[in-house]
């Protein structure tokens, strides 16, 4: 299977998402210049982590005009799995790709550090090797990663199952509705509508060895790969 | 040909001589070289380059004593960046840089500026940078100044390497009130490359083309490196507009099309505008390759127009670089900066006449005589004399001084000390640091060194920066090797052998006898430490002048070292493991309690000898180390520094959060010495280890020569820190611990942090 990884001018975790393709699934993976307008036959595309255009104008604002985006949005228009990681999935949602919009952390602070998340949906194409409730080590690094959306829009996600990653325990180990950035209850990640489009804020491309912390990340991999590999 | 006055250029008076920072000498010494009255404008290109940022003239016959080679040192002092061999055909280039001027007026874009220079500095070498470390000094946290300013400096450092994309790993940071007014700001970048794509700065071939690369010049940052050449004064804040403006996103495009551009066969050289912008970029390169240049400075791209020659030379505008292409390929150089959005204007060529020529035009504005812009600077050997005051602080007996009535409870010294800024966690900083991205962090930011896997090897690096300056205050050559030595025992503690350093000599102003006598003393500690422990200088940065109305810094020069890690199995972390494990102590305490934490935080005194650091010790010591972690042997290793051995201890307690372990230790076999020198006296050579099997690691020690004995036991998760020393108990639980070491920092800065807009006083 192949992935295609988008490289806009200011990505930085491109190479991450490659590495954690080849090295950690042992499969196919490609770079997609943001110039480009071909996808090089992708099965699944990752809009990766960085600083799209240094995040001028607002994280994602101006990733998403980028020439490559209209083949992405028809591709997640055909069903296509697109993983927006971080930035990606900030330019998802500057691109409509999702709801909602990521805004500047609570703590006003970027963030960096190893996260607990529970996977809230496991009957996702992104979640589908966990189990349900399981508690993940992922890390984030992030200065806007607080989801927001209108309450509407919140409890449909909620009752559509599409909040498939939640921030797990704060300081306490006890608040449900803590989380490192201030996301709005604590949503980590999301799908859209159709299930084929993912956003999220940590990184599982960095969580895919336990000589760096953890391994959870791969299951992320895995479970595309189970869904639309094969 | 003879350059001719620009017109409206200022007359070439004493006063306009004076302005420009050049003494009397200099200037006839000038005149001398071009055999007439210079330009305006070559008078603005000399005071960049000799100024003191630029030329070293007070350092150079100084660093000139250091040892440098090694078989493994490919790239030695006078480059862009070190370089070493690490094996395998791979390279590792890495350099330390200061910012301090500007983060003092200027603390976010100063902070930021600073890192994104040495990032150039690092890929212009051909290397793709891998960690960013830092090794930062601030005043007193109670001041709300200082608050904005270590905010400020970190959020700026924050930024730049995080949107760059490259982790920031480690580093140091320290608080005192001897740098209220003058914080240090010094960043190191470590890069990784193929030995055959190590490309330097060194200009060649007549006829090949010279070629500016990525932003458009400025007016901003002119006289940039004058300024750092100089002490802080009330007028320093008036200077905050001549502090430049980073854009982490130009210097991410810059990172990646230069080394493409290095990849792709097509250029010759390349090397970062910084200080002293184009002038000296240009004067360097063309010196290294003894060549002649001519610059025209109507073909470089400028922000506005009317920029004048002067401007255009000694601009420091951020994200600039340099590059000598081949002749015939400059198409392929420019599609290639185009694919990443950025432009580039051919601006000169190489040679043949031995001459540095800058153009307006048709018009000749500067000309000087071969190389000699470059290699005629004056060099400075000023008078060197200790100031006795300090001498007589060396010399105070610190051991009679009385202990508080608190201290009657040794864990209430422990909990102060643990809540000292300078030895509390640094969690607060360095989660604001990307610390992940590029997946090869191994231990990242919090323990004695970071450590950063080497992709398709077995192999890791260990890094770290260190420097106590209030040992170099009081001591400043055992300080200095102290600093060398704590920076080996950083790196050995994660299993990697010492390899190479980078220094940061961080002081005040050297036409003071004093200072000079602390820079030349200092150097000679370095050349000590180096040797002894086989670590070469592959470069490094001078920052003088480092005073204000109120005095000088303390004079701290920062280590920056790189070790190598043989094998992914033998990297060791700080904490204690494993309940049941012996805790080990290698070498032994001493009355010692001189220039300790103890001291400072407790009594409020700096005064007393720093702690002996006998170099040939700390070298048996690192070999018995990594002994002992290459036998598989080693649960965790920790460097016994700041605040002595209760305090590490304590550290390798709570230092990592997560499953933090209490332990049982008895320190009743040293009665003859003082119970407060066993626990908070600062006595180098030092290690603590744990690990299952004491007996082997004391028969390691032994075949060493290194002092060793078991003091104690790792305890369950949760277990309290219980320490019988003669006839005390000090017993602290894991929450108070962790409180004091992790929760003191946050504490402080959720105080208010105001951009209070006065030079520091």
């Amino acid at each position: 299977m192949r992935f295609g990884i988008v490289t806009f001018p200011g990505s930085n975790c491109d190479y991450d998402a490659y590495r954690a393709v080849v090295d950690g699934l042992d499969e196919d993976a490609v770079y997609l210049w943001h110039k480009d307008h071909d996808l090089q036959g992708s099965d699944v595309v990752i809009l990766p982590g960085g600083f799209s255009y240094g995040d001028y104008l607002r994280p994602g604002a101006i990733g998403r005009f980028s020439p490559i985006m209209q083949e992405v949005i028809a591709h997640a228009g055909r069903g296509g799995p697109v993983m927006g990681i971080c930035n990606g999935f900030q330019i998802a949602c500057e691109a409509g790709l999702l709801p909602g919009a990521l805004l500047r952390n609570a703590s006003l602070m970027f963030v960096c550090e190893p996260t607990r998340l529970r996977v809230e949906n496991n009957d996702s194409m992104f979640t589908s090797e966990f189990s349900r409730g399981e508690i993940l080590t992922i890390p984030i690094a992030h200065g806007d990663g607080r989801y927001t959306a209108d309450a509407d829009t919140l409890d449909r996600l909620e009752g559509e199952g599409q909040v498939i990653l939640r921030y797990a325990g704060g300081p306490a180990d006890a608040d449900e509705w803590w989380s490192p950035n201030g996301a709005q209850r604590a949503i980590a990640g999301i799908v859209n509508d159709g299930g084929n489009v993912l956003g999220m804020m940590p990184h599982p491309e960095r969580a895919i060895d336990q000589l760096l912390g953890s391994a959870d990340g791969l299951g992320i991999f895995r479970s595309v790969l189970a869904q639309v590999g094969a | 040909m003879t350059p001719t006055p620009r017109p409206g250029d200022p007359a070439i008076t004493p006063a306009l001589v004076a302005e420009h920072g050049l003494t009397s000498d200099e200037f006839a010494r000038l005149e001398a070289m071009l055999g007439r009255r210079p330009t305006f404008t070559e008078l603005g290109i000399v005071s960049a380059l000799w100024s003191e940022h630029c030329s070293y003239k007070h350092s150079r016959p100084l660093l000139r004593t250091l040892p440098t080679k090694a078989p493994y040192v490919l790239q030695g002092p006078g480059e862009n960046a070190g370089v070493i061999a690490i094996g395998d055909g791979l390279a590792v280039a890495f350099k330390i840089e200061s910012h301090n001027h500007p983060s003092a007026v200027e603390p976010y874009q100063g902070a930021a500026t600073g890192v994104g220079g040495i990032l150039r500095d690092v890929f212009t070498m051909g290397a793709r940078p891998i960690a960013l470390l830092n090794s930062l000094r601030f005043g007193s946290l109670d001041s709300a100044r200082v608050r904005y300013l270590f905010a400020g400096v970190v959020k700026g450092i924050g930024d730049y390497g995080n949107c760059v994309g490259v982790p920031t790993i480690g580093g140091e940071v320290a608080f005192d009130p001897a740098y209220d007014g003058n914080p240090l700001v010094n960043a190191m970048c470590v890069g990784l490359l193929h030995e055959d794509e190590l490309i330097r700065a060194v200009a060649q071939g007549v006829g090949n083309p010279i070629i500016a690369v990525g932003a458009r010049t400025g007016r901003d940052g002119i006289h940039g490196a004058s300024f750092a050449s100089t002490d802080l004064s009330e007028e320093s804040q008036a200077r905050r507009p001549q502090v430049q403006v980073g854009d982490p996103f130009t210097e991410k495009l810059l990172l990646e099309a230069s080394l493409e551009l290095i990849t792709s066969g097509a250029i010759v050289a390349i090397q970062d505008m910084g200080a002293a912008g184009l002038a000296s970029s240009s004067a360097e390169m063309a010196a290294r390759g003894d060549v002649g240049v001519s610059i025209d400075t109507t073909r470089v791209p400028t922000r506005e127009p009317g920029m004048t020659p002067y401007e255009i030379l000694l601009s420091e505008s951020q994200e600039r670089m340099l590059v000598v292409a081949k002749k015939g390929r400059e198409d392929e150089v420019r599609r290639i900066l185009e694919r990443w959005d950025l432009t580039s204007s051919v601006i000169g060529d190489v040679i043949a006449e031995p001459v540095y020529r800058v153009t307006e035009g048709a018009r000749v504005v500067a000309e000087f005589p071969g190389t000699r812009l470059v290699t005629d600077c004056p060099t400075y050997t000023p008078e060197a004399r200790e100031n006795e005051a300090i001498g007589r602080l060396r010399a105070r007996d610190v051991a009679t001084t009385p202990e508080r009535a608190e201290e009657s409870d040794p864990a209430w010294t422990l909990l102060r000390l643990l809540s000292s800024p300078t030895i509390a966690g640094k969690r607060w900083v360095y989660r604001q640091y990307d610390t992940s991205v590029r997946t090869n962090t191994v231990v990242g930011p919090g323990g004695d060194a970071a450590v950063i896997r080497i992709r398709g090897t077995d192999r890791a690096l260990a890094l770290t920066t260190d420097c106590n300056g209030r040992y170099v205050y009081l001591d400043p050559r055992v300080g200095t090797r102290a600093a060398v030595a704590e920076a080996a025992r950083n790196v050995a503690c994660t299993g990697a052998r010492p390899m190479a350093i980078t220094n940061n000599l961080n002081f005040g102003n050297p036409e003071r006898p004093e200072v000079y006598y602390q820079l030349r003393e200092a150097v000679r500690g370095l050349a000590e430490g180096c040797d002894a422990l086989g670590t070469p200088v592959t470069g490094g940065n001078v920052s003088l002048y480092n005073e204000n109305p109120s005095g000088a810094v303390y004079p701290t020069p920062v280590v920056g070292m790189v070790g190598l890690i043989d094998s992914l199995a033998h990297i060791t972390r700080s904490t204690f493991r494993a309940a049941g494990d012996a805790i080990v102590l290698f070498g032994r305490p001493t009355a010692e309690m001189g220039a300790s934490e103890y001291l400072a935080t407790i009594h409020g005194i700096v005064a007393g000898a720093p702690p002996a650091c006998d170099v040939a010790a700390e070298r048996s010591l690192i070999d018995a180390t990594l002994e002992c972690i290459r036998d598989g042997q080693v649960s965790s290793a920790h460097d016994c520094s700041d605040g002595g051995l209760a305090v590490a201890l304590a550290e390798c307690c709570v230092m990592e959060r997560g499953a933090q372990r209490g332990a049982v230790v008895d320190l009743g076999r040293w009665p003859d010495l003082p119970a407060r020198a066993v626990l908070f006296g600062e006595a180098q050579g030092r290690m603590v280890l744990s690990g299952p099997n004491p007996a082997l690691l004391l028969a390691i020690a032994k075949r060493h020569g290194v002092p060793a004995a078991a003091i104690g036991i790792v305890g369950e998760v949760g277990d309290a820190l219980r320490i019988t020393i003669q006839q005390t108990a000090l017993v602290a639980s894991l929450p108070a611990l962790d409180d004091a070491y992790h929760e003191t920092i946050p504490r402080i800065m959720s105080r208010s942090a105001e951009p209070v807009l006065t030079s520091g006083g």
